[in-house]
């Protein structure tokens, strides 16, 4: 059964130096209960397909269904079914990690005492229970890496949506969260949907990889399928493969700091 | 399901204001100021309308109140945008228009507060009205807030930055201040200037407002002022509502 499906997915952006085809045409099958990981170089397209699957942007091509709700016309059952992590956050910084928790939970219809119960629940689980009571802007920035995650939780989603979870965590609570999000599927039957650029990561965690490159998806499979298939050899590094389907690597080989234009 | 949401979108900003003081008085400086140091220069003018000078200048300070905060409400959704809370919350069920309303809401509270202050201000310097008339100011401070605040959260979810969206309001606000007759009836001016400022909608609000400061409650400024008000209101909010439903298209 699947629970995301989507079909010449596309989003252009219209910039000053002409359209930006940021998602091309996009066809994903996507089973409930599944982890996939979503790859891709810089600019791929990878946050540009969450925020359409997530309802923050609208498709101008194509269709999906997201946990049997058609995207463009049931919005309000896909947001209800989804919990999104955007790449960036969004807690806002003079409030309280307890106030976020509360109010995204309440936002999500729960009822004041049960959102009050999973924020404390939440908190806990992601080692911010001593710091229910601080303002946002006082966190580390893995602490508040942790809280934006907690966020899109709140509601139990069936499908979740991480943009980046891990940038910024700390090697062991990058390997908490992937056991989060283990036990969220195993005990819930969560589906999800992460953005990375570590390979490691997706090797461990994701049941399947999607690569997209240039708003395209150039390849997908198995972490061992797709080694044997691009890199010759089910025991090549993740690292090689990527190369081989994208011709670049996963992340700047380099750390000059890239110039971003058009900011 | 949309007054759930609209009352929660509400408590949220309205824990936001009453934690910050500060945003509460501070509005209330400025029309305190020409209070203080403006109206007594009208003493004993003659100023063409009923009533002695705070009855003309009290009606213009407060909607001179509603103008300058409600016009600016949109940086918040500017930050917002910025820090990723807008999206983080347009991820969820909640009602696009509650995400509207509750924060107009707010602002017609809060502006509906500050301008109680600053009646109550004026009343220890000498202003002398109606009770009636000065409960039907606040409900056009109201009103106007509502109007004024839905265009500003929509423009602010159409731009950019913050340096767009200054100088669109600023462009809006002058103008509408110098035409509306807020500081001085209008007519006292030339007649090419009372024709200009009969285009301006808030002249008509702080016309109904003026009167029922006198008294006069049956007045054809009044019905004007009322239909005004009320028709950019309703106007006002569609235009917000759609522009927050279409976000993101
Ligand atoms: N609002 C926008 N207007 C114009 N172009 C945009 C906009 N948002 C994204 N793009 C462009 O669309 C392309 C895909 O961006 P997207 O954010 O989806 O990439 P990504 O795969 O998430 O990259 P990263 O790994 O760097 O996060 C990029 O070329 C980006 O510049
Ligand atoms: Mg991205």
């Amino acid at each position: 059964m699947s629970i995301i499906s989507t079909s010449g997915l596309a989003r252009t952006f219209d910039s000053r130096n002409g359209p930006v085809h940021a998602v091309r045409s996009v066809d994903l099958t996507i089973a409930a209960g599944e982890i996939v990981g979503l790859l891709g170089p810089n600019g791929a397209g990878k946050t540009t397909a969450l925020r359409m699957l997530t309802t923050l942007l609208t498709p101008t091509g194509g269709a999906a269904t997201v946990a049997g709700h058609d995207l463009a016309g049931d919005p309000a059952g896909v947001r209800a079914a989804c919990g999104y992590v955007a790449q960036s956050g969004g807690v806002d910084p003079y409030l309280t990690v307890r106030e976020e928790l509360v109010t995204q939970g309440r936002l999500y219809r729960l009822s004041r005492a049960d959102a009050t119960a999973r924020a404390a629940r939440l908190a806990r689980d992601l080692g911010l229970g001593e710091l229910l009571d601080r303002k946002a802007v006082t966190l580390s920035g893995g602490q508040r890496r942790r809280l934006d995650i907690a966020m899109g939780l709140v509601h139990h989603p069936l499908v979740l949506f991480l943009d980046e979870p891990t940038t910024g965590l700390d090697p062991g609570s990058r390997t908490d969260l992937w056991d989060l999000v283990r036990g969220l599927r195993d005990d819930h039957g969560t589906t999800v949907v992460l953005t990375t650029h570590y390979l490691d990561e997706a090797d461990a965690l994701a049941d399947r990889l999607i690569v997209i490159d240039r708003g395209v998806v150039v390849a997908e499979g198995t972490p061992a399928a797709l080694r044997a298939e691009y890199a010759g050899s089910p025991a090549a590094s993740l690292q090689d493969t990527f190369l081989a389907i994208t011709g670049r690597a996963a992340a700047p080989a380099d750390a000059a700091p890239l110039s971003v234009q058009g900011l | 399901m949309l007054l759930h949401d609209i009352a929660l979108i509400f408590g949220r900003y309205a824990r936001q204001t009453l934690r910050s003081r500060f945003q509460m008085l501070f509005g209330t400086l400025m029309p305190l100021l020409y209070l203080l140091f403006f109206g007594p220069l009208l003493d004993d003018l003659p100023l063409g309308s009923a009533g002695d000078s705070w009855q003309v200048l009290i009606p213009g300070l407060l909607l001179q109140l509603a103008l300058f905060g409600a016009s600016f409400a949109g940086f918040s959704v500017i930050v917002e945008k910025s820090t990723g809370v807008m999206e983080r919350m347009r991820v969820t069920p909640v009602s696009r228009l509650a995400l509207l309303l509750g924060r107009v809401l707010r602002d017609a509270l809060l502006f509906m507060f500050q301008a109680v202050l600053l009646v109550l201000a004026a009343l220890v310097m000498g202003l002398r009205a109606p009770l009636p008339g000065i409960l039907i100011g606040f409900v056009f401070v109201g009103l106007l807030t509502v109007a004024l605040a839905s265009l500003s959260y929509a423009l602010a979810v159409k731009v950019a930055t913050p340096q767009e969206f200054g100088p669109v309001i600023n462009a809006v606000t002058m103008p509408a201040m110098l035409l509306s007759g807020l500081m001085l009836p209008m007519t006292l001016g030339p007649g090419w200037l009372d024709v200009v400022s009969r285009l301006t909608p808030l002249r008509y609000l702080v016309d109904a407002v003026r009167d029922a400061y006198v008294g006069s409650y049956a007045t054809a400024h009044m019905l004007y002022g009322t239909l005004v008000a009320v028709v950019f209101a309703v106007v006002a909010v569609a235009v917000g509502s759609r522009v927050f439903h279409r976000a993101g298209a």
